[in-house]
C-alpha cells in the first residue's frame, strides 16, 4: 500500500498568498487534481511543484488561467520531445564507433 | 581609500530595450515582455535564459524604483566618480561635524557599509557587483514588500562511468561552496537531468531559492552498448562451436555466465539474455535484457591437414 501526502488547499493558499478561486480554476481546467477527504480539499504532494510553477507564472508574469493552460501543455510537449531526442541520441550511439 | 572592483557599468536601459526618457509604464511593459520570454519556468535547463532573467530583474529593480533610478541616472556611467564625490562629501561632513560645521544632507553612510551587508538588503543575492556597489546599502533601498524573485537555477554536469551508472550510489557535490550529498539511482541515462529543488541561487526579497539541475554524462563502455535498459554486445564464437554447437562463457554487467550455442549458429544471429541488461531507472530489481550478436570467427592459417579436411567437407556438400 502506498501513502500519499496531502496538503490542504487552505494551507497552500495561506503560504503562497493566493486566492482560493485561482486554485479552483486550475482544478476546473484540469491542470491540477484536488482530492477531497472528510469534506476538506487537498492537493497531493506530487503536484506541488507543478502547482507552484503555475502560481509563479500567474504572480510574476500575470498570466491568466488560459495562458497557464497553454504554457503547461507546451512545456509538457517540450519535455516529451526532449526525452525522445535524448533516447534517439543514445540509440544513435549504438551505430557510431563501430 | 576607495575599494574599486573590476567591473563594468551596466546599461539597465539597454537591457530593457528602452531609452533614458522611458516612462514608468514603458519600463513596466518592457520588463513584463522580457520576463515572459526569459522566465526560468518557461526556459527549464537553460542557463543563458536564467542569466538574462536575472539581468532583467536587476534592471527592473533599479529603473522601476524612482529613487534608485534617479541615483542611477545621476551617476550611472560615472559611478566611480560618483562614489568619489560621495566620499569627499562625507569627509567634508565629518570635518564640519568635528569642527562644529553645518548640516550636510546626502546619501548618508551608504556605499561602503552597505556593500558588506548586501545580503541583508532587499536587493537580493543574485544581483551584479555593479548593483551591489551602487545600491548595496541603505542608500535608496526598497522595502522587503517589493516583488519576491525566485533565485537563479544552477546547472551542473556530472560525469559517471558506465559501471557507476549501473549502481545506486551516493555522491557529494560542491555547488557554490556548499556540499550536497545526493543519491544517484541506478539506471540514469546519458543526458538525463534531475532537479534538486532549492539548491540553486538564493531568492531575493524573501523569494524561494532556485533549483539545481544536474545533467548526467554517462561514459560509453568498450564492451556494451546501451539503449534504455537494454544492452548490446558482440560475442566471438569459433567456427567449430558455431557449426557443432557447444557452451561458451560470456561477460555480462554482473559477471560471467555460460551460454549454450545451438548447432548451426549463424553469423550475426542474436540471442537474448533476459534480465542481464542495465538496471531500470527507479525500478528496483528490474533489469533490461542483454542482446548478444554472434561474430563467428573463420579460422585462418590452416594447416595442410585442416585444409584437406575442409576440402573433403566441401566435396561432401557438392
Amino acid at each position: 500500500m502506498t501513502t500519499t501526502t496531502l496538503i490542504s488547499t487552505t494551507d497552500f493558499c495561506t503560504w503562497h498568498k493566493v486566492e482560493y478561486p485561482f486554485i479552483r480554476s486550475l482544478s476546473d481546467a484540469g491542470l491540477i487534481e484536488i482530492t477531497i477527504v472528510d469534506e476538506g480539499e487537498f492537493i497531493p504532494e506530487t503536484q506541488l511543484q507543478r502547482l507552484e510553477k503555475m502560481v509563479r507564472l500567474h504572480h510574476e508574469l500575470e498570466i491568466n488561467i488560459a495562458g497557464i493552460e497553454a504554457i503547461t501543455h507546451l512545456l509538457d510537449r517540450v519535455e516529451a520531445l526532449h526525452q525522445e531526442m535524448r533516447a534517439l541520441r543514445n540509440r544513435l550511439n549504438l551505430y557510431e564507433g563501430d | 581609500m576607495y575599494r574599486y572592483l573590476d567591473m563594468a557599468f551596466i546599461d539597465y536601459y539597454k537591457i530593457l530595450g528602452l531609452d533614458k526618457n522611458a516612462s514608468e509604464k514603458d519600463i513596466k511593459a518592457a520588463y513584463r515582455k522580457l520576463a515572459r520570454k526569459y522566465h526560468p519556468d518557461l526556459n527549464p535547463n537553460d542557463s543563458e535564459a536564467n542569466k538574462k532573467f536575472q539581468q532583467i530583474n536587476e534592471a527592473n529593480e533599479v529603473l522601476s524604483d524612482p529613487e534608485k533610478r534617479k541615483k542611477y541616472d545621476k551617476y550611472g556611467e560615472h559611478w566611480q566618480h560618483g562614489e568619489e564625490h560621495e566620499q569627499y562629501a562625507r569627509q567634508q561632513q565629518q570635518n564640519r561635524q568635528q569642527y562644529g560645521g553645518g548640516q550636510y544632507s546626502g546619501f548618508g553612510g551608504g556605499y561602503g557599509q552597505g556593500f558588506e551587508n548586501f545580503e541583508d538588503f532587499g536587493g537580493g543575492g543574485d544581483f551584479s557587483d555593479f548593483f551591489q556597489q551602487m545600491f548595496g546599502g541603505g542608500g535608496g533601498g526598497r522595502s522587503r514588500s517589493q516583488a519576491k524573485y525566485r533565485g537563479q537555477d544552477f546547472t551542473a554536469e556530472l560525469h559517471l562511468s558506465f559501471r557507476e551508472a549501473a549502481e545506486t550510489h551516493k555522491q557529494t557535490l560542491t555547488v557554490n561552496g556548499k556540499q550536497i550529498r545526493i543519491t544517484i539511482p541506478a539506471g540514469v541515462e546519458n543526458g538525463q537531468t534531475i532537479k534538486i529543488a532549492g539548491h540553486g541561487g538564493p531568492g531575493s526579497n524573501g523569494g524561494p531559492a532556485g533549483d539545481l539541475y544536474i545533467t548526467f554524462a554517462v561514459a560509453n563502455d568498450p564492451h556494451f552498448k546501451r539503449v534504455g535498459a537494454d544492452l548490446y554486445a558482440n560475442i566471438k564464437i569459433d567456427l567449430y562451436t558455431a557449426v557443432l554447437g557447444g557452451e561458451i562463457t560470456v561477460d555480462t554487467l554482473t559477471g560471467k555466465v555460460k551460454l549454450k550455442v545451438a548447432p548451426g549458429a549463424q553469423n550475426g544471429a542474436k540471442v537474448k539474455l533476459k534480465g542481464k541488461g542495465f538496471p531500470v531507472y527507479k525500478k528496483e530489481g528490474e533489469f533490461g535484457d542483454l542482446y548478444l550478436t554472434y561474430d563467428i570467427q573463420i579460422p585462418t592459417n590452416l594447416t595442410e591437414r585442416q585444409k584437406e579436411l575442409f576440402t573433403e567437407l566441401s566435396k561432401l556438400e557438392s
